[in-house]
């Protein structure tokens, strides 16, 4: 078969993650059999047999394209990521965690020693009188055992080492992953480096199927479980919090199938550096108010601003993390 | 004294070591199981309202969304002092069904299968997924894929997102399902009933049937004398949604039966300095270091240890295995870490029955779907099992719903303690003075620990049967003296 074009090489890997954006690869289902006879993967710990040690001795830019998912949250998820990035001719940022931050660079809400001491010596239903910490490296009676180094902040992929391309989603939607992936291996022409693909230029709302009026104001913010939804209106309309204007579209809009509010997931639409940003725009432009301490005084009703506005962004933003 | 790193997760995926220190006489002398991870969802939660926590603690683990959905929006509800109706409990039992036809497809196949269908000696590139499907055919293979698909589908229709589900809200759930819905529920229920029996069947002929394998899982040092964790509902019987969380001994008696505000009571966790998730025991009983039989504090909550906790299943056909699987084991309780594999089938099929009542139940489409909110009490425990064990989330807020204290016990974390052991176990069985450390033996160790679908993902999880593992005999200054890497 020597005209045959060679089988794409490909990686999966996960940093600080929850595994579901593994998940999102396996949910290729019954494609599974053309994803393989399309690609060689080479290196996948959720899936297959290869070993750190192998990634290790691959020579440089091996790899043609490797999914990487998680966050960088201690020193074993940063020696992978500039391992990866050495290996690999294309390096994706597959998912929220590695885009953002995701859900767990909410902890840069709080430091390393307050996670720490909340987990190890406060919960309730742990019992530590000598306050006994987990540390890197530990001398047993046998000899000594080590753990990565917990770090103070949660960094996306990009703030470590440098990235080819991102696709958004918690996870990514697996439809989108298969177009990438079949616009990979076609060999047709990719966008320019940095750019995030598997999802669409414009806003979630300019997507949305939920009714929209046109000129709806609103006088007060509520809580998901305050109101009725009725299923078919506009959250922000119904005065609940949605990061639909703040919000990439090209997910689906699987939350609000479900009458869920969006939480933003998909990061920020193309132009808007800051989602909290965007999403204070667009929450100024709702509220039927005139006066500033009318419209302080509704912008107060939202719960935890901080918390909706970088949901899955908080290691990005402008903001980055708490100041200590 | 050498070490062995067996490093089957960590060097890899980031999450889980095993450190094995040899004596003079090159036996163990102790086991180490390490997990390094740590996100910290215990304080980034705090600060945020707290009917938002169903959606974020399910990306503790995106392999068991739902379990965490399910606890975080039973501890909301406590938190908000309310009751769901019972179209809006029943809604989220079903989809929790599903979930669980969904994880334990995966697990048998994937994961457990590679060592009974392919051979616990095959080449290790045989034993995985594929090699299963080698060996079973591509149809069965397909089915496999098609039957989790169809119950992923189930989770996304009642849930919305068909991995992080949204469906809870303070008080019951978002969405309810029409009478078209359920019917195509009930029909592919019908499926899954069929499909558990025949993955039944397959573990019959391939595993019972084979002399070797049912000696493997009786003797050998796969064998953990610990206590027994699960949920159970007013009949003693095992209950995935909701109930009482039953605990017996190493004999099968009783020792408690509390409900979820009363966890602290009968739980507590200890910290070792080298490893960054906790290890429960029974706070009765206090922390006696990592020993088994009747005097640890150490309990499991596994599949095998909630059949063991229970009387008997709530649908007939699953009740039918759990008396065979009794009488073909040797009675109550069984200690066999292996048949944690065939509980898990015994689930399934409990799974997918339940999953049928449900569908079929009149009140299922109800139009009631969420309890009136009042003054918010503040504090709440949800407590639901888990694919791998109990789990259990408590919340406390302030009058306004915000979040202030979050604790969780999650399903693996239970194990910690009982992998470590199990581990060890293996170890000192088949490392032996003169024996050379090769694959079979990093197989048969590796087997202790995958009996109990760790997830760790929940800090990791690895699907698929082959975790690559590396090990390496060193002295105690470093010097390596022996190194094997699997393949």
């Amino acid at each position: 078969m020597g005209g045959e074009k060679p089988k794409l090489k490909m990686a999966v890997y996960w940093a600080a993650a929850c595994g579901g954006c593994c998940v999102s690869v396996l949910d290729v289902h019954e494609k599974l059999f053309d994803v393989i006879s399309a690609a060689d993967l080479i290196f996948w710990p959720i899936a297959l047999d290869t070993k750190y040690e192998d990634v290790e001795n691959m020579p440089d830019k091996y790899i043609d394209l490797t999914l990487f998912n998680g966050a960088v949250r201690n020193s074993e998820n940063e020696h992978m990521a500039r391992l990866l990035r050495k290996k690999s001719k294309t390096l994706v940022a597959y998912g929220s965690c590695a885009h953002l931050g995701g859900i767990p660079g909410l902890a840069n809400f709080s430091t390393k020693e307050e996670v720490l001491r909340r987990v190890f010596e406060e919960t309730e239903s742990v019992s530590n009188p000598d306050k006994i910490r987990p540390v890197p490296e530990y001398k047993t009676k046998e000899g000594v055992i080590h753990i990565p180094e917990f770090y103070n902040d949660v960094r996306s992929l990009s703030q470590v080492v440098d990235v080819d391309y991102f696709i958004p989603g918690c996870p990514p939607q697996t439809e989108r992953l298969i177009e990438v992936f079949t616009a990979i291996v076609s060999g047709a022409e990719l966008p320019p480096k940095g750019s995030v693909v598997g999802a669409d230029i414009k806003t979630q709302c300019e997507e949305c199927t939920r009714k929209k009026s046109e000129n709806k104001k609103i006088k007060k913010f509520y809580r998901p479980w305050e109101i009725n939804d009725d299923g078919e209106t506009c959250f922000l309309e119904q005065g609940v919090i949605c990061m639909g204007p703040a919000t990439r579209a090209g997910c689906g809009h699987r939350c609000i199938k479900g009458n869920a509010p969006c939480r933003g997931c998909y990061g920020p639409p193309a132009g808007a550096v800051d989602p909290g940003a965007k999403m204070m725009s667009a929450i100024a432009g709702i509220i039927d108010e005139k006066e500033p301490e009318e419209i302080s005084r509704v912008i107060d009703d939202i719960a935890d601003p901080g918390g909706y506005f970088y949901r899955f962004s908080l290691p990005v933003s402008l903001i980055r993390r708490k100041v200590q | 004294m050498k070490k062995v790193i067996i490093d089957p997760i960590t060097r890899l995926e980031g999450h889980g070591k095993i450190e094995i220190f040899l004596n003079d006489e090159g036996e163990v002398d102790n086991v180490y199981f390490q997990v390094p991870e740590l996100r910290g969802f215990e304080k980034f939660c705090e600060g945020r309202p707290v009917e938002e926590l169903p959606a974020i603690t399910a990306k503790i683990c995106g392999v068991c969304p739902g379990c965490h959905h399910m606890a975080s929006g039973k501890a909301v509800d406590a938190v908000f002092g309310v009751e769901p109706p019972p179209t809006a409990k029943k809604l989220r039992e079903l989809f929790y069904m599903a979930h669980f036809v969904h994880s334990h497809t995966a697990h048998f196949y994937a994961l457990a299968a590679p060592d009974f269908v392919v051979g616990p000696d095959a080449p290790p590139a045989k034993r995985n997924i594929l090699g299963v499907i080698e060996k079973v055919g591509k149809e069965i293979g397909t089915e496999v894929i098609r039957q989790r698909r169809i119950a992923q589908e189930i989770q996304a229709l009642l849930g919305g997102h068909q991995t992080f589900v949204v469906m809870n809200i303070p008080g019951g759930v978002r969405k309810g399902l029409s009478e078209q819905e359920r019917d195509d529920i009930a029909e592919k229920a019908d499926g899954f009933v069929r499909f558990a029996q025949f993955s039944l069947q397959l573990f019959e002929d391939v595993v019972l049937k084979n002399k070797e394998y049912v000696d493997i899982i009786l003797n050998g040092p796969y064998n953990l004398k610990l206590h027994s964790m699960g949920l159970v509902d007013s009949n003693n019987r095992v209950n995935f949604y909701d109930g009482k969380v039953r605990v017996v001994d190493t004999e099968g008696k009783e020792l408690y039966k509390y409900s979820p505000p009363d966890y602290l009571e009968y739980v507590a966790e200890h910290v070792e300095p080298w490893s960054y998730l906790k290890f429960p025991y029974l706070r009765k009983i206090g922390w006696k270091g990592f020993i088994d039989g009747k005097d640890s504090g150490l309990y499991h909550a596994t599949p095998l240890s909630r059949l063991n906790a229970s009387d008997g299943m709530a649908t007939p056909l699953a009740q039918k295995e759990y008396e065979r699987m009794y009488a073909t084991l040797g009675g109550k309780p069984v200690h066999a870490t292996l048949a944690m594999h065939w509980a898990r089938l015994v689930e399934l099929l409990y799974s997918a029955e339940r999953c049928r009542e449900l569908a079929m139940d009149p009140e299922i489409t109800g139009k009631e779907l969420r309890a009136t909110l009042g003054p918010i009490p503040g504090e709440g425990v949800g407590i639901v099992e888990a694919q791998r064990g109990t789990l259990t989330h408590h919340y406390r807020t302030d009058e306004k719903g915000i979040v202030t204290k979050v604790n969780l016990i999650v399903g693996t974390t239970n194990n910690h303690g009982a992998i470590s052991m199990s581990i060890k176990k293996a170890a000192e069985g088949f490392i032996k003075k003169g024996v050379e450390v090769n694959n079979g033996i990093l197989n048969m160790i590796e087997m202790a620990f995958r009996a109990y679908d760790p997830c760790f993902s929940c800090a990791t999880h690895c699907l698929p049967g082959e975790m690559p593992m590396i090990v390496e005999v060193r002295e105690p200054d470093g010097e390596l003296l022996q190194r094997y890497i699997r393949n």
